[in-house]
């Protein structure tokens, strides 16, 4: 990975996609690990026996979509740590630093930067304004058609590309640390993400999601505090070692020639900070706690779990480069100028055995496992939601359907959606699936993040604003992706420098643009709709602010 | 909501004052955050040196503006947590209450 990936420019969406799990570089299927297996089916005993006692207490579409909004906001600050900090944060941040040094911290603080924008600007309103879908928060004055049918294309979009990065990273890496073949480990997530969704919800996705937090954390912590215990707890000779022994020295101090060009090192800052403000699996989350005030909760204590995770990664980073990158044991064929076993994803993997042998190696592997599981089930269901509440329930039924079948329609989606994404972890097997993390934050940040945003803090937005700048958002990241080196290049083939968009990610005109077309398309408004809308502002924005008339959470 | 207690509960000192003391507070925060944050991309961008200029030991003021930066994130989120548990929410019941009351009227 290091050569191949050091000799080109590399895109925010290849950075990503190690971030995301997708491994690059030879993979070769390990021996059967059964310190793995066994931590790891002891997760799932586990999950699966919460699975079964939170269908017990899914009976209604709250239950299902907000576990009822009986969440706290201390568990769901913990639940949410668990949504975001994806495989992407642990391995791939890690295998960034042991590659590159600095440029992977940016990441670690992009990936952060986002949370505090969210809670000065977005978590109290929308709290008191959705109900189970971001699209709630949209539609709340606009009209209820063109609105959520734009915000579950883009839901399903967004959640579409996260969910393939992460189905092909987790068949890769089950592969290599389990020893299972990828047909049966994607099989396995998609199923075990089918039971927990289908039968347990929201109140089971939220359990396994704080139980993935608390194995990801605690793991982490221990596997920076044994690296630390090498150096007597002193970053500086941890940092003084790795200098030495990388072969560029003290230029993995730098930021890095990723974002030498200005205008990629600001793509990627906007790209990471609002799309993470657009995630619909995770904007999602706030309608599980009961109000205004534990929503702000639940931010402080994400921002704070996933804020020291990222300080960890800090330690892990430059920990593998002086424990992995020089230990012949880890390379192919006993040759450190050769490829890491397993890819390019394993700088963490094989750090937790360099700091705690097998054992350690095994527990990380279950928690890696663990991380996709939790992840791809907040993706479904948010997904599934768009599908039921949005598209069945408010577009097609007109709000006209009985609380039974709106259940009964995400329960299906959410199997169709658990055999799509099998389906499209084994088409996309053998494609380098590296931009599809970087296509979802940005499509995130460019079509749902300006128009919830609008939707909740500015009077003048309309419907046709909404839609059309929602729209020219989503297509317009869309099309300079695939027209950026990380798809024009690395995957459709073209020669290199062909690509006809040379930045890395398109975030940074891409989310303007979309600010620009909600405002045009709504100042030159003036139908008799757009003018209700605007008058309905000042209702919402009460509501927003004071929660009055909002959802409050149901007693079990 | 009907257009009486819209029209009550915009009229009441608190939520004018709760309106613009949240939004003067939260973009003040936001602002900050911004201001700190593409501050330090720009210095990503446009002076890399600077990332990997050392302060004590090895020791960079690239590593430094990271930690600092998470840490300031977590302090301003949780800033914002206090100033809205101890005025946003009395302020937030008083208004409800007012409502309340105003509509058994």
């Amino acid at each position: 990975m290091k050569t191949g990936a050091l000799a080109g420019a590399l895109s925010l969406a290849a950075g990503a996609a190690r971030a995301a799990g997708t491994l690059e570089g030879p993979i070769v299927q390990q021996a059967v690990d059964w310190n793995a297996i066994i931590i790891f089916v002891a997760f799932v005993a586990v999950t699966l026996g919460i699975t079964y006692w939170a269908a017990g207490k899914t009976r209604t579409t709250k239950d299902f979509y907000a576990a009822g909004g009986g969440i706290t906001g201390f568990q769901n600050g913990v639940a949410i740590a668990g949504d975001y900090m994806s495989a992407a944060s642990f391995l791939g941040i890690t295998a960034l630093v042991y590659s590159f040094g600095y440029y992977g911290l940016i990441y670690s603080i992009g990936f952060l930067v986002g949370w505090p924008i969210i809670m000065f600007l977005m978590a109290e309103p929308l709290r008191n304004l959705g109900r189970f879908t971001l699209a709630d928060v949209a539609a709340y004055r606009l009209q209820a058609t063109p609105v959520r049918t734009f915000a579950a294309i883009s839901t399903l979009v967004t959640v579409a590309f996260y969910l393939i990065a992460q189905m092909v990273g987790a068949g890769q890496l089950i592969e290599l640390l389990f020893g299972l073949p990828y047909f049966w480990a994607v099989i396995s997530v998609g199923i075990l993400m089918i039971i927990y969704v289908t039968f347990g919800g929201m109140i089971a996705t939220t359990w396994v999601q704080i139980i993935k937090a608390g194995l990801l954390l605690g793991g982490s912590t221990l596997m920076a505090g044994l690296v630390l215990a090498q150096f007597n707890f002193n970053f500086n000779s941890l940092l003084a070692k790795a200098i030495e022994l990388h072969a560029n020295h003290d230029k993995i101090l730098l930021p890095g020639p990723q974002v030498a060009n200005p205008i990629n090192a600001f793509s990627l800052g906007i790209a990471l900070m609002f799309g993470t403000a657009g995630l619909p699996h995770i904007l999602m989350r706030f309608f599980t706690v009961s109000n205004a005030k534990e929503a702000r909760k639940s931010v402080f204590w994400a921002t704070t779990f996933i804020g020291y995770f990222y300080i960890l990664t800090f330690i892990l980073g430059f920990g593998a480069i002086i424990l992995v990158l020089t230990n012949p044991e880890y390379h192919v064929g006993g040759d450190v100028t050769k490829p890491l076993l397993g890819g390019g994803n394993m700088p963490a993997i094989h750090l937790a055995h360099a700091v705690g042998g097998n054992l350690m190696k095994g527990f990380i592997a279950a928690v890696a496992f663990a991380t996709i599981l939790a992840v791809v089930s907040g993706l479904t269901l948010s997904g599934a939601s768009a599908v039921s509440h949005d598209l069945y329930a408010s577009v097609i039924r007109r709000g006209k359907v009985e609380e039974g079948s709106e259940v009964r329609v995400s329960r299906i989606t959410t199997i169709i959606l658990g055999i799509f994404a099998i389906i499209l972890g084994f088409t996309f097997e053998k494609i380098n699936v590296a931009f599809m993390v970087g296509l979802a934050f940005a499509v995130a940040a460019s079509a749902n993040f300006p128009v919830v945003l609008l939707s909740m803090l500015w009077k003048g937005l309309t419907t046709r604003g909404a839609v059309i700048g929602g729209f020219v958002g989503l297509i317009s990241a869309l099309v300079l992706t695939i027209l950026s080196p990380g798809i024009w290049e690395a995957v459709l083939g073209y020669p290199k420098g062909s690509a006809w968009f040379p930045y890395v990610s398109p975030a940074l005109f891409t989310m303007p643009l979309a600010f620009f077309c909600c405002w045009l398309f709504s100042v030159t408004d003036n139908s008799k709709t757009a003018n209700e809308e605007r008058e309905a502002f000042e209702a919402q924005f009460i509501r927003s602010q004071t929660g009055i008339g909002a959802d409050t959470a149901v007693s079990h | 909501m009907d257009a009486s207690t819209m029209k009550r509960i915009q009229s009441d000192p608190n939520y004018q004052k709760l309106v613009t003391e949240r939004k003067s507070f939260g973009w003040t925060l936001a602002i900050i955050t911004l201001v700190l944050y593409y501050g330090y991309i720009a210095i990503v961008a446009f002076a890399p040196s600077i990332i990997a200029t050392k302060v004590s030991g090895d020791i960079t003021i690239g590593i430094i503006m990271g930690v600092a930066l998470i840490l300031l994130s977590i302090v301003l989120t949780g800033l914002y947590v206090l100033r809205a548990n101890s005025t946003y929410d009395d302020l937030t019941s008083a208004i409800v209450n007012a409502a309340r009351i105003g509509g058994k009227k």
